[in-house]
């Protein structure tokens, strides 16, 4: 196969034989290829049975009832017709889920570059403890429970209190369990963690940018420190971007920690309620796997849908 | 605009000329901005580091205070002194869950950092049949819930032996997705023209991945050294360690910790201590990201 389109390809004499040799048959390139396949090997060895054998297990058992100790029963299409027709409750944490990434996931991702780009501008050990401080609130998993303090609900907690002392309310407010409250709050938490992952791969993105684009651009009449961003350093870290928003699709999807330890699962009326949370409640609490497979398999797809979103906006940086 | 040409004093003749460079397109009204919002933003921040070392040097009354002060009255140091004792007279003694937590963090970090990158440098640069399948399947294997397959992966674990020994925690990540992802988009940057050129010396592929590729993407496995050090110290292991000698340190800290109303000043100092060492880890990775960069002009 691969034969025939070398040859229909009128190339002079010459050249045809480099093409066959490197286009060749399917098995001769696979022949070619045996140092990258040996490369990668161990990697791909281990990856299939720690990961696709889970998630293929999953994507399976998602089609059954399983109570995690007798034998999972196949239920067909029924976990995934209850999800969406009967579980009001997921359809909430559906909605909940969407709007929180739409929010969180684009605002959290300028403001890893932004800050990226900013610490970028100091050196040596004071650019390290800047970005020690920055990425502060994700070094442990659990700092965003100071805001237990801020948000508490008695008058001692600091926002009652600031709030009380300036007479903007007057009484202390129940944060954490008024239903409007949780949303925004939820949020806020996750802007204020929001640089993470991406942060740390943007900041060492920006070290490898080659540093005489710099000059060269503004040779080439690059006036300002907006420009040069947008016309050379974005392009040049385009790989870590892609980075940035396949990490932050990840964790702008699977929120659930936040919502369970700041306002409980379920939470007032389920106004903290993502799919994330539902997946806990039924994997963690009720043992139906199956059902809460079937949930994990919804998310992976809403997950893949987003992603294709972002990587084609993302192609447009720098045009 | 003007530009601000005025050179660093401080710096060093021969750094001088780089820090000339980068200040390019700077104007001074946009350096104060941004240090203000830095600085304002900073303090937000910081606030959870702030927050526990200031508790974890209150004395226990004042830990327990109502309504509760935020800034610590009368520091001390009791605390870490009482965590030390209760370390010190453990069932296992403590240099065993140190040298767990060595062997299963190092075997962790390490070994997913030559995985990772040997796997994700033909990926970048080379072209063979299925390297676009594998390659996403890797990315999309990201947003699975974990939480679902934690049962299929306890079953492949128990299935392989590794139960209960340092390779149910180590092996299993090796394979984390985000390292290989995270390797693989920093070594797409590296020109072509020099792995050509490496090749036309007689370098083998292996000779390539070490003496070319590797030390041009310092900055992302330092990184990648960050988060997966920050995964394994995260991971106690207690779904599948059972015998309490291959427990990490952070476990038998934790353990500690969580002696009820009596322990809770000595729950502060552990907690402070778990933190510390990621810490550490992480200034130690950072201030080395700066010094490859500025030591190494290398590019195309």
């Amino acid at each position: 196969m691969a034969d025939q389109k070398t040859k229909q390809l009128n190339t002079g004499d010459a050249d045809y034989e480099q093409m066959a040799k490197k286009a060749g048959s399917l098995s001769k390139r696979i022949f070619h290829a045996r140092a990258s396949y040996l490369m990668i090997a161990p990697y791909f060895f281990l990856f299939f049975f720690f990961t696709i054998m889970p998630v293929c297990a999953s994507i399976l058992l998602s089609f059954t009832y399983f109570n995690m100790l007798e034998f999972p029963e196949f239920a067909g299409w029924a976990n995934y017709l209850k999800l969406f027709l009967e579980d009001e409750i997921f359809l909430k944490a559906f909605k909940n889920t969407i709007v929180f990434a739409v929010i969180t996931g684009p605002v959290s991702y300028f403001m890893c570059l932004l800050f990226a780009w900013i610490i970028n501008e100091f050196h040596g050990k004071l650019r390290a403890f800047l970005t020690l401080i920055f990425y502060a609130p994700s070094i442990s998993g659990q700092a965003y429970l100071v805001w237990l303090l801020i948000f508490s609900g008695d008058r001692y907690g600091w926002l009652n209190g600031f709030l009380l002392n300036w007479g903007f309310v007057n009484q202390p407010q129940i944060w954490l369990k008024t239903e409007k409250y949780i949303m925004p709050i939820m949020i806020v938490i996750q802007l204020w963690m929001s640089l993470g992952t991406g942060f740390l791969s943007f900041i060492a993105g920006l070290q490898t940018v080659d540093k005489s684009l710099y000059e060269a651009g503004a040779m080439d009449g690059i006036k300002n420190r907006w420009q040069e961003l947008w016309y050379i350093t974005l392009p040049a870290m385009r790989p870590q971007l892609m980075f940035g928003a396949v990490m932050q699709i990840t964790q702008s999807f699977a929120v659930a920690d936040v919502s369970i330890q700041m306002f409980g699962n379920p939470s007032v009326n389920y106004a903290g309620a993502t799919v994330v949370t539902h997946l806990l409640d039924y994997s963690t609490t009720r043992f139906e796997m199956g059902y809460a497979s079937a949930i994990a398999t919804v998310l992976f797809f809403l997950m893949i849908g987003s992603n294709k979103l972002v990587q084609r906006l993302l192609r447009r940086v720098g045009e | 605009m003007a530009k601000t040409t005025e050179a660093n004093l401080t710096l060093k003749p021969k750094k001088r000329l780089f820090h000339r460079e980068k200040q390019l397109n700077r104007s001074m009204a946009g350096n104060t901005l941004l240090f203000i919002l830095m600085g304002i933003c900073g303090v937000f921040m910081v606030f959870p580091l702030f927050y526990m070392v200031n508790q974890s040097l209150k004395p226990l009354d004042e830990l327990f205070k109502y309504p509760p002060t935020i800034l610590v009255h009368h520091p001390t140091f009791s605390n870490f002194v009482d965590l030390f004792f209760a370390m010190s007279d453990s069932w296992v003694p403590m240099t065993r869950y140190i040298l767990n937590t060595f062997l299963i963090t190092g075997g962790g970090v390490l070994g997913h950092i030559i995985i990772a990158s040997l796997a994700a440098y033909p990926l970048a640069k080379h072209t063979f049949p299925g390297k676009k399948i594998l390659f996403s399947m890797v990315v999309l294997s990201m947003m699975f819930s974990y939480t679902v397959t934690q049962i299929p992966n306890y079953m492949i674990i128990s299935w392989l032996h590794i139960n209960n020994t340092y390779l149910a925690l180590i092996v299993p990540a090796w394979q984390y997705g985000m390292g290989l992802y995270l390797m693989k988009q920093f070594m797409e940057q590296i020109p072509d023209s020099l792995i050509e050129s490496a090749r036309l010396d007689g370098a083998s592929e292996l000779r390539v991945f070490v003496s070319i590729i590797m030390p041009n993407v310092k900055p992302a496995w330092l990184t990648l050294a960050i988060f997966q050090f920050q995964q394994m110290w995260g991971n106690t292991g207690s779904m599948f360690l059972r015998s309490e000698q291959l427990k990490p340190f952070q476990y038998a800290v934790q353990q500690i910790a969580a002696g009820g109303a009596a322990r809770a000043g000595v729950a502060q100092a552990a907690q402070l201590l778990i933190a510390a060492v990621p810490i550490t880890f992480f200034l130690i990775c950072q201030s080395n990201i700066l010094e490859t960069m500025t030591s190494s002009g290398l590019k195309d």
